[in-house]
């Protein structure tokens, strides 16, 4: 990356973040010295975090640097993988999600997850949206209909599917799929988004949208990004988390910083695209 | 380019034998394929031939035919018994094998931890698939028709051939839960459902048509088991069975019994039932690939 890119994405930050940057921290989630394990590879290593609350921090680093393994070590994803085991504490609101009182299924009610290939159910766009107000057996307390659109709304694709919500939400574009699984994932009003690459299977206009919808999302939720896509980071995020292979967390800082200075030389390297 | 120079670029190319190769084994697999369709075509040969012969020498009427029970006067037999036994048994059957079925599917599928437990269930459920139909048959005759003393009865009969094709249900029931993407799993669980919930909701209605046409398979190959209903003693029986506790003999057996009989009347009578037999089959396939093709874009 040449110095002009560089300096180009710094006044971007700059811009993008004065408003949300004056708000105080306050932490919602928070890793202490957390260790994940697939049977004897070490995926990720001592990480110590803290995520602020309506904000959106991003996660970068190489491929196979475990940013998928923290994410999904959050919402408790990695129980569903025999091999997966985790040592140390995530804390959401304080709480430690891996003590034994923890049910995942009320803590992925609270945080939810877009993932990086959009998977919408073979239903309705409607049944689609309205899933987790079913399962979540919160349908009885709100208007069903009105929930719909409002996370339609909320995840900027109610204009373009208004007249077809029977229709099945594999018919939709890529980019409109996904956008389907972010109205999913807001319907049921969690605290916390998870994104794991929620652009990469996307064309750079249905990206960029996605982009938009992030800085609208982060008014009402804490946001947290994987991304390969350096610029991204940079445009969308008021903090970046860098990893780097091995699973250690190198640098954590706001997401100016991280661009413009970094401490590490190693994060230098990896942002001007030295290596990784 | 001009052709002239296309033929320079490539002259030093020599690829006429392997392109002889190609077609030599070209005309060997489809010879291979074709095999199995001349031999089904002889097969429904002889039997319509027989089927004609029947209806035009030896006066068998079709009406009769469907409306009249087994008989030992060959003029007055009919099919109309073995028909009502056959799907009573299908009946049965799929009550029988479809839940256990589809339980152990799921339960091998989603639940069940990847270790040498499960997988000793599952190659256990491969060899049980290989068992010869006649051994459900003793297993039958020795467990429930003199072990508990039930008789040689439908009930009894449907349990033989329910033990038959459970190990075909859970085996395909399971190849079609395999079949649907971890990513709507993974995206119901992550939208707070439960595991039961992600499975009733999302992965059993995605992974339904392939079930139902495993099942419908399933039943196609009990319906035309004789071996095990004759274990069980379903055979010599005319009469239409009265409920799952009557003696009975289903479609295959009649068609056995008749077939052994000296009078020519009786082969031919046989041999109506035989396309009798062959349409269920041949519906019963049918509906499976519909099913198959109707649902196969989804997902
Ligand atoms: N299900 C799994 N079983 C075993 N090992 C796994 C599994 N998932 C990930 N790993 C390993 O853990 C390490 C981190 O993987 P992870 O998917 O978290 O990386 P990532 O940073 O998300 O990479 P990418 O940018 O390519 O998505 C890798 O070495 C990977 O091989
Ligand atoms: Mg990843």
């Amino acid at each position: 990356m040449s110095t002009e890119e560089q300096s180009l994405i710094t006044t971007e930050v700059q811009t993008e973040n004065t408003t949300r940057a004056d708000r105080p921290d306050e932490t919602v989630l928070e890793a202490r010295s957390l260790d994940v394990y697939y049977g004897q590879d070490q995926a990720l290593t001592d990480v110590s975090i803290e995520i602020p609350e309506h904000k959106v921090t991003a996660m970068i680093g190489p491929s196979g640097c475990g940013k998928s393994t923290f994410l999904r070590s959050i919402n408790r994803m990695n129980d569903q993988i025999d091999a997966c085991r985790v040592d140390g504490e995530l804390s959401f609101h304080g709480k430690n999600v891996y003590d034994e009182d923890v049910d995942p299924v009320a803590l992925r009610r609270k945080i939810g997850q877009v993932f990086q290939k959009p998977n919408p159910f073979p239903k309705s766009i409607y049944e689609n949206v309205a899933y987790g107000l079913r399962v979540q057996g919160t349908v009885d307390d709100v208007d069903l209909d009105d929930a719909v659109e409002q996370a339609l709304r909320g995840a900027a694709l109610w204009d373009e599917v208004e007249g077809k919500l029977d229709s099945s939400g594999l018919d939709l574009s890529g980019g409109q799929q996904q956008r389907l699984c972010i109205a999913r994932a807001i319907a049921t009003d969690p605290e916390v988004i998870l994104m794991d690459e929620p652009t990469s299977a996307l064309d750079p206009v249905a990206a960029s949208k996605i982009e938009d919808l992030i800085d609208e999302l982060v008014e009402e939720y804490t946001v947290v990004i994987v991304t390969h896509n350096m610029q991204q980071a940079a445009r969308i995020s008021d903090r970046t988390a860098v990893f780097l292979t091995g699973g250690e967390l190198v640098e954590f800082d706001d997401t100016a910083s991280i661009f413009e200075d970094p401490a590490d030389d190693r994060v230098e390297d990896y942002i001007t695209g030295k290596f990784g | 380019m001009s052709s002239e120079t296309d033929h320079d670029l490539f002259a030093d190319v020599d690829l006429g034998w392997e392109h002889r190769k190609n077609r030599i084994f070209l005309g060997l697999i489809f010879a291979a394929s074709m095999f199995g369709v001349l031999m089904l075509a002889l097969l429904l040969f002889d039997v319509a031939t027989d089927f004609y012969v029947g209806l035009t020498e030896y006066n068998i009427n079709l009406v009769d035919f469907f409306t009249r029970d087994g008989s030992r006067r060959e003029e007055l037999s009919g099919f109309r018994g073995a028909i009502v036994a056959s799907i009573t048994l299908m009946v049965l059957v799929t009550f029988l094998a479809f839940f256990v079925g589809v339980g152990s599917a799921i339960y091998l599928e989603e639940y069940a931890p990847d270790n040498r437990i499960t997988r000793l269930i599952e190659a256990n459920l491969a060899n049980l698939a290989g068992v010869p139909s006649i051994v459900y048959g003793l297993l039958g005759l020795a467990a429930f028709v003199n072990g508990i003393g039930m008789g040689p009865i439908l009930l009894a009969g449907a349990i033989a051939l329910g033990l038959l094709v459970m190990p075909i249900i859970i085996v395909s029931a399971q190849e079609a839960l395999r079949a649907v993407p971890d990513g709507v799993r993974n995206g119901s669980l992550a939208t707070g459902a439960t595991q039961w919930q992600t499975i009733r909701n999302v992965v059993l209605p995605a992974a339904m048509p392939g079930i139902m046409t495993g099942t419908i398979l399933a039943l196609a190959r009990a319906i035309g088991e004789t071996a095990p209903l004759i274990m069980v003693g379903a055979i010599f029986i005319n009469r239409m069975p009265r409920g799952p506790f009557d003696r009975f003999s289903a479609m295959p057996t009649q068609i056995y019994n008749w077939a052994n009989e000296p009078s020519q009347h009786f082969i031919h009578l046989a041999a109506t039932g035989i396309v009798v037999l062959l349409s269920f089959l041949f519906v019963m396939n049918l509906i499976a690939i519909y099913i198959r093709h109707r649902y196969e874009t989804e997902i």
